[in-house]
């Protein structure tokens, strides 16, 4: 199999484009214009649309409606943009319709900074829009994962028909690393028999639609809807441990973050300290369980994030009283440096002796 | 193979592109790798760098803190770079644009005039490939047929011209000795 040495940004958009996305619906805005570009170059070449639109929250409609016709489809930014999207995120949830979005994160709130961030894991994984719904979270932390959870999110989104968020942040995007870009097994996907796709005057016409006036209708639908997250919740969650079998202290992190922290861990090894090291893959749903069971033998915790404090929460909970969980990391846009995660690993082991 | 190299200078003298070279290098010879750019409001007219690691085993950080190889092509960036370089590491600066004096007894200097040189074979933006085939020469990382191979797939297909340019640059710096 051939190897490229892509940018994150290209790979995802080459991911989408062979997981069968035709239509595209992007704006630009740092750092994940490359999406853009890669998708306005490309999906004339397979038949595919590229749209330009005139905003964000135009976007996330046009995305709305494609997925409403029962088609692969996807949409791309960056934070601010996200927040835009968001109204046409909690539609299409409540819609039930299955789709892509992806958010390259940079520094926040407001328009913030351009450099990489996981501050908008609160917005991604607690519902940045209004109403009782979830998005599938896939943070990949190499540009092959971003290749590999790209195809996965078309298909969870088309398996569950829900939006299916790929989280990465500016350096992820930015980057080049060798990818391969293998055989995709998939999975068997229900056929779309709710999409309106025309009827050919052969069935009843579908609908697509979020407003349900009647209270007991609304209930009905968003419990419905709560049992599918129940049995993701069970049967999606993805994660890599490290070490963990006789660590003392366990560092919980993801995405960008998830490598550096590996290189402390190695450092913090090679100094006589024993960490470990838990990767969530799916955000949402958590590893919570995978958490709590290691924290029957780790001592205490770190979650260490590009932001200033958001997984951390989902970890004490994970965690429910067992150990100690701690927090370190930075935000803004700066990446924390193996030696600052170190000196976290130092102060917290002065703790449990 | 265990290189963190910090590659500097101007936006437009092709310090993307020299460090795109090494890690496709280094793909090629199924080395583990990465490439990292700086990006934003810097990129334009001011200082770029980007980060190449190359190793045998996983990368995991991409971001390198402490070069075991800096390429400087302008004063701002040899001075940003300098005192990051582990012990032993090696500096090796374009002695046409940079007139700095070394200051440290524990690292390795070693200067090249890419710029004259790259103005000499009529490719004045070439000096990135002039001090790429030197960083190779002095570092051993990758042989020079190596290189020459792989810049072959980034040069489209399109332009040989340029690819014979790119390919006498890489040698030109190869072969230099001050």
């Amino acid at each position: 199999m051939e190897k490229l040495l892509m940018k994150g940004n290209e790979a995802i958009a080459e991911a989408a484009i062979r997981a069968g996305c035709r239509h595209f619906y992007g704006y630009p805005i740092t750092p994940q214009t490359e999406v853009s570009a890669y998708m306005s170059k490309k999906m004339p070449k397979v038949g595919g649309l590229f749209l330009q639109s005139e905003s964000e929250v135009a976007a996330i409609n046009m995305v709305y409606g494609s997925a409403a016709a029962g088609v692969r489809t996807m949409t791309s930014s960056s934070s601010p943009g996200i927040s835009l999207k968001s109204e046409g995120i909690s539609y299409i949830a409540g819609a039930d319709l299955p789709c892509v979005i992806l958010n390259i994160v940079r520094g926040g709130p407001g328009l913030g900074g351009i450099q990489p961030a996981q501050s908008d894991y609160f917005q991604a994984t607690k519902g940045g829009g209004h109403g009782d719904y979830h998005l599938v979270v896939l943070a990949p932390s190499s540009i092959q994962e971003c290749v590999d959870l790209t195809f996965e999110a078309f298909d969870i989104a088309d398996t569950y028909r829900l939006p299916v968020m790929i989280m990465g942040d500016g350096m992820l995007g930015q980057m080049m690393e060798p990818v391969v870009f293998g055989e995709h097994k998939g999975r068997e996907i229900p056929e779309k028999t709710w999409a309106c796709s025309g009827t050919n005057m052969k069935r009843e016409h579908n609908i697509v639609n979020s407003l349900y006036i009647d209270p007991k209708e609304l209930e009905d639908t968003v419990i419905a809807r709560q049992k599918k997250y129940d049995y993701i919740l069970e049967n999606e969650v993805k994660y890599e441990t490290d070490s963990v079998e006789d660590a003392d202290i366990v560092l919980v992190a993801y995405g960008t973050i998830g490598r550096v922290a590996k290189n402390a861990m190695i450092k913090a090894r090679a100094e006589g300290l024993k960490v470990g090291l838990v990767r969530p893959i799916t955000l949402w749903p958590f590893p919570a369980k995978a958490i709590n069971d290691i924290a029957s033998t780790a001592k205490a915790f770190i979650s260490v994030e590009m932001s200033m404090g958001q997984m951390v929460e989902d970890v004490r909970l994970a965690v429910n009283g067992k150990a100690p969980v701690y927090f370190t990391g930075r935000t803004g846009g700066i990446i924390p440096q193996p030696t600052e995660i170190l000196e976290k690993i130092k102060e917290v082991a002065g703790g449990i002796k | 193979m265990n290189n963190e190299i910090v590659i500097a200078g101007f936006g437009g003298q092709g310090v993307l592109f020299a460090g795109k070279l090494l890690a496709y290098t280094g793909m090629m010879l199924d080395k583990e790798v990465s490439w990292l750019p700086s990006y934003g409001p810097e990129m334009r007219g001011g200082t770029c760098n980007c980060h190449i690691i190359l190793k045998d085993d996983l990368v995991g950080s991409p971001v390198v803190v402490e070069p075991t190889e800096v390429i400087a092509l302008n004063g701002p960036s040899f001075q940003k770079f300098e005192n990051s370089i582990v012990k032993g590491g090696k500096m090796i600066y374009d002695s046409t644009l940079i007139d700095v004096k070394p200051v440290r007894a524990d690292i390795e200097y070693i200067a090249i005039p890419a710029t004259k040189m790259a103005d000499d074979i009529n490719a004045s933006k070439l000096a990135n490939m002039i001090i790429t085939g030197k960083m190779i020469k002095e570092t051993g990382v990758f042989t020079l047929e190596e290189v020459l191979e792989a810049v072959k797939k980034l040069v489209p297909a399109s332009k040989p011209e340029l690819l014979e340019l790119n390919q006498t640059a890489i040698k030109k710096g190869y072969e230099y000795n001050a």
